[in-house]
């Protein structure tokens, strides 16, 4: 557009609000240090040291930031950060948790001594917890594990901050951080306390893809009753539960509201949701990889199953080199280093939208076979382009509004921040009767031209 | 065909995408000096509190307009031939048409205050606007705004997000005192409050004061209070755009005067959205509409009447919404300030004023309702639409209220005080709520 638009310097912070973010600094730093520090004893302090500063920095920070402003939608200067627009500090911030993921998953793996590769240190910093949760030593997919609820918990204070005048968005930040805690931290540690097997209740196949390989099933039925039990409950939220509670209530009884990797992007990744691409080039990629990555863990599973019933003569090892590939691109490289690690990048659902073949799952049974749809009221919409912009699922979902159409799309997972953000009470999440779901609003005339396609 | 429509607002364009829907084999062209695209006037205030970017503020991605073939011409038209139809734009070139459409929309008004045209003074319409304001508005501490309307809100909310004192100086009692009724305009200047912005009721502005750079310094009240501020900002309405029309002998008065089918007095030539005047508005409608959804209406309207499908201008129930900083209001229907002797208005307002509801309905038996205003919550619009097209008596709506409750899940359901409360003023009613809203409610009613 034509006229050239100043970009004025941020206002500053109130000094208390930088108080606080020098606490979260001073937090990373002492993570460095228990990184660094040999000494198990030191180590320790430095990490709960750091934890403690983390912890105090951020949620003092959002009191500040968000507390003492009126409750209300809060999105000022959010195109003008740095952080939150691809700027410097985005980019910085996307190469340390990308390098994270990287030195996590293929540099910090048990030599076989105890031994944690570049993450050693900071792995027995955590020995002493772990003994007490899960009476064993830890191992770096636990020190993941405490920094990803963490993650789940703190920023999720943040959001409950910021949206606090939404009891929709506090309810649903609240279960994230509960599913998070509970059901992917705590309740698979006290299992491992009692000699059972790890188990995530709120993870399922295809999502978790080895939850109904026969590898694990048979390995679970080994190990008693429990194990029987997990068995049954993978395989029922699957195949049963998933259609069930989607047909009821859409895709987002689970993305939004229960699944882990939901959790951590409405939590951490709520700062970048604008950042998703809306253009309809980004959807052709969405249905080009989303809907593949499906066939392809549904074909391995019925694969792996097929050369389990042939007593493993009929694939020799190509169906666990399979397992072992899709675990490698989709399970680390695309829902851990490209999916967390460029949240500030390309937005906090990239995986949730292009990679994940539970929501490609759920998205099918939303479009057609749910009473879940997005109402638009009547001929209300301004398109001012908010909900678009805070849809971290890369909707363009004013192309909707503006015609007065009900929202059914297989991506969306029901956060209901279109909603929150309209400025002009026009989208509203709800779960009716299916007759007359794409019945648009008669107050506007439907121009029938294209959106997608 | 060739449809030449002057302006991309959302009049001009309603009517393109309507024309292309009708007739799929029109040639229709676009003319604009304002945007290379059509954007959203009504989001202007986001780009500039940083909510948005620009782009984001466009309703159609850029390859839209290539794909449905619709022609873009980014020029202005400075003069219009209607026995030759053709436009003359300022780029060198001319254009001929089969169709004109004229959708300049407005230009905001002045009433000619000493000082008005000092630097740091102006008002909010379009992109030159926005980017004058950023520019000017940088690094300073206080602005006035002159206006107790819906731009008068929001050019206070704009100057709020930068952390600049903001003074608003609104003529009457109290806020949009043309529209709101005292309730009403008390919840919003609520927010004001909770907002820190200063808002001098009965104030009027004698005089805009200079620096000897030419740029404002401070505004003067016509009671004589003297008020520093670096930036004036100009709410007080919009007229509409006649400067193409006036190069012709299109007939105007204030605005280009139309008939119901938005047809000019020159043949093959209409006007439609904010620059069209009605020369016979409906009973209890406004000659010259300037709003959003009414420019959507009348641009959907006049496509069908160019298309071969004469269609008269029916602007239906009225509807309309806004928010005041964090408290949004619909409206539907009519809904006066000062209601005559023959409606009757019930109104309950949340105890922490966090929500408001007012009924308006017939004084005479079966008491009709009219009309809604609704502040913090939503209604849906086709409910009450609906109600007001049937003449629904006023107990019938309070019973049935759930039905129109379009507020987000687990949101407190207000239904029960909202009709307790009508008991209370309208005790020969004694209504029972018959419908809430959602699962929990079924079930347990």
């Amino acid at each position: 557009m034509t006229p050239a638009f100043a970009a004025p310097p941020l206002p500053a912070a109130p000094a208390a609000e930088k108080l606080a973010l020098a606490g979260v600094a001073a937090g990373l730093l002492a993570l460095l240090l228990a990184l660094a520090d040999a000494d198990p004893t030191r180590g320790q302090w430095w990490l709960y040291g750091a934890l403690a500063l983390l912890t105090g920095g951020t949620l003092a920070w959002s009191g500040l930031h968000y507390g003492r402003r009126p409750a209300g939608v809060q999105q000022h200067n959010l195109w003008r950060r740095a952080s939150t627009s691809r700027g410097a500090v985005a980019w910085v911030t996307s190469l340390v948790l990308t390098g994270f993921y990287v030195v996590l998953y293929w540099f910090s793996g048990n030599d076989g001594h105890g031994h944690f590769g570049v993450l050693n240190n900071l792995v027995h910093a955590l020995d002493a917890f772990s003994r007490a949760l899960r009476a064993r030593p830890a191992d770096q997919w636990f020190l993941y594990g405490t920094f990803y609820t963490l993650a789940v918990l703190l920023m999720g204070g943040r959001a409950l901050w910021k949206y606090r005048h939404s009891r929709y968005q506090v309810i649903r930040t609240v279960s994230v951080m509960f599913f998070q805690l509970g059901f992917a931290f705590l309740l698979p540690g006290v299992l491992q306390f009692f000699q059972q097997p790890e188990f995530y209740f709120n993870y399922f196949w295809p999502l978790k893809y080895d939850y109904l390989f026969p590898g694990t099933v048979t390995s679970l039925l080994q190990s008693g009753g429990l194990g029987v039990f997990m068995v049954f409950w993978g395989a029922v939220m699957s195949l049963l539960a998933t259609p069930v509670l989607t047909y009821f209530f859409g895709k987002r009884w689970y993305c939004s509201w229960v699944c882990g990797c939901g959790g951590l992007a409405e939590t951490a990744g709520d700062p970048y949701r604008q950042l998703s691409d809306k253009s309809r080039a980004a959807w052709r990629w969405e249905v080009r990889l989303i809907y593949p990555i499906l066939a392809i863990i549904v074909a391995l599973t019925a694969l792996l199953w097929a050369h389990f019933a042939t007593g493993n003569t009929l694939l020799g090892e190509a169906g666990n080199v399979g397992a072992k590939w899709y675990g490698f691109a989709i399970g680390s490289v695309f829902s851990g280093v490209i999916g967390v690690g460029f949240y500030p990048i390309l937005g906090n659902r990239v995986w949730c939208r292009f990679g994940c073949p539970m929501a490609a799952y759920l998205g099918l049974l939303q479009k057609h076979f749910s009473r879940f749809r997005i109402s638009t009221n009547g001929g209300q919409c301004i398109s001012c382009g908010n909900c678009s912009n805070v849809c971290e699922m890369g909707i363009d979902v004013k192309q909707y509004a503006q015609r007065g159409e009900p929202i059914i799309r297989a991506s969306c997972v029901g956060c209901g921040l279109c909603s929150t953000a309209c400025p002009r009470g026009v989208l509203n999440l709800e779960n009716g009767p299916r007759t007359g779901r794409y019945q648009a609003s008669p107050l506007i005339h439907a121009d029938s031209l294209r959106i997608l396609g | 065909m060739h449809l030449v429509i002057v302006g991309n607002g959302i009049t001009g364009v309603s009517c393109a995408l309507a024309v292309r829907r009708l007739r799929p084999d029109a040639r229709i062209t676009l003319v604009s000096a304002e945007s290379a695209h059509h954007y959203s006037r009504t989001a202007l205030m986001y780009v500039y509190m940083g909510h948005l970017r620009l782009s984001d503020i466009k309703p159609y991605e850029d390859w839209f307009w290539d794909e449905n073939r619709l022609g873009l011409v980014h020029a202005t038209a400075t003069a219009l031939n209607t026995r030759e139809n053709r436009l003359t734009l300022d780029n060198g070139t001319t254009l001929a048409y089969d169709q004109l459409l004229l959708a300049t929309g407005s230009q905001s008004t002045r009433y000619g205050w000493p000082g008005q045209h000092l630097a740091g003074v102006q008002s909010l319409y379009g992109l030159p606007d926005l980017a004058a304001m950023a520019r000017d508005t940088h690094a300073i501490t206080r602005g006035v705004v002159v206006g107790g309307g819906l731009i008068g809100a929001e050019l206070a909310e704009m100057l709020h997000s930068r952390g600049i004192e903001a003074v608003v100086l609104v003529r009457d009692a109290r806020y949009w005192a043309s529209v709101l009724p005292p309730e009403e305009a008390n919840l919003v200047d609520a927010q004001f409050e909770a907002n820190q912005i200063q808002v001098r009721y009965r104030t009027e502005l004698g005089e805009i004061l200079g620096d000897a750079q030419g740029r404002v310094r401070a505004v003067r009240t016509t009671a004589g209070e003297e008020i520093p501020c670096q930036w004036v900002g100009l709410a007080t309405g919009v007229a509409p755009n006649l400067a193409l029309a006036n190069t012709a002998d299109v007939e105007t008065d204030r605005g280009i005067l139309v008939d119901e089918y938005l047809r000019t007095s020159v043949p093959n030539v209409y006007a439609a959205g904010d620059c069209a005047q009605h020369r016979r508005p409906a009973a209890g409608e406004v000659a010259i509409e300037q709003l959003w959804y009414t420019g959507r209406m009348q641009g959907e309207t006049v496509a069908h009447t160019l298309c071969g499908q004469p269609t008269p201008y029916r602007r239906g129930v009225w509807f309309n919404s806004a928010k005041f900083f964090n408290l949004e209001y619909q409206t539907y229907g009519q809904a006066p300030a000062q209601p005559g002797a023959e409606l009757s208005s019930f109104y309950w307002e949340h105890p922490a004023g966090r929500a408001a509801l007012r009924i308006y309905f017939r004084a005479a038996s079966p008491q009709a309702v009219v009309g809604f205003n609704a502040l913090g919550l939503r209604l849906r619009q086709a409910v009450c639409e609906a109600w007001i097209r049937q003449r629904a008596p006023v107990a019938t709506v309070l019973a049935q209220l759930g039905a129109a409750n379009f507020d987000p899940e687990f949101f407190p359901q207000h239904e029960q005080a909202i009709v307790a409360a009508f008991n209370r003023q309208f005790p020969e009613q004694r209504v029972v709520l018959r419908q809430r809203k959602g699962l929990l409610a079924r079930l347990t009613s």
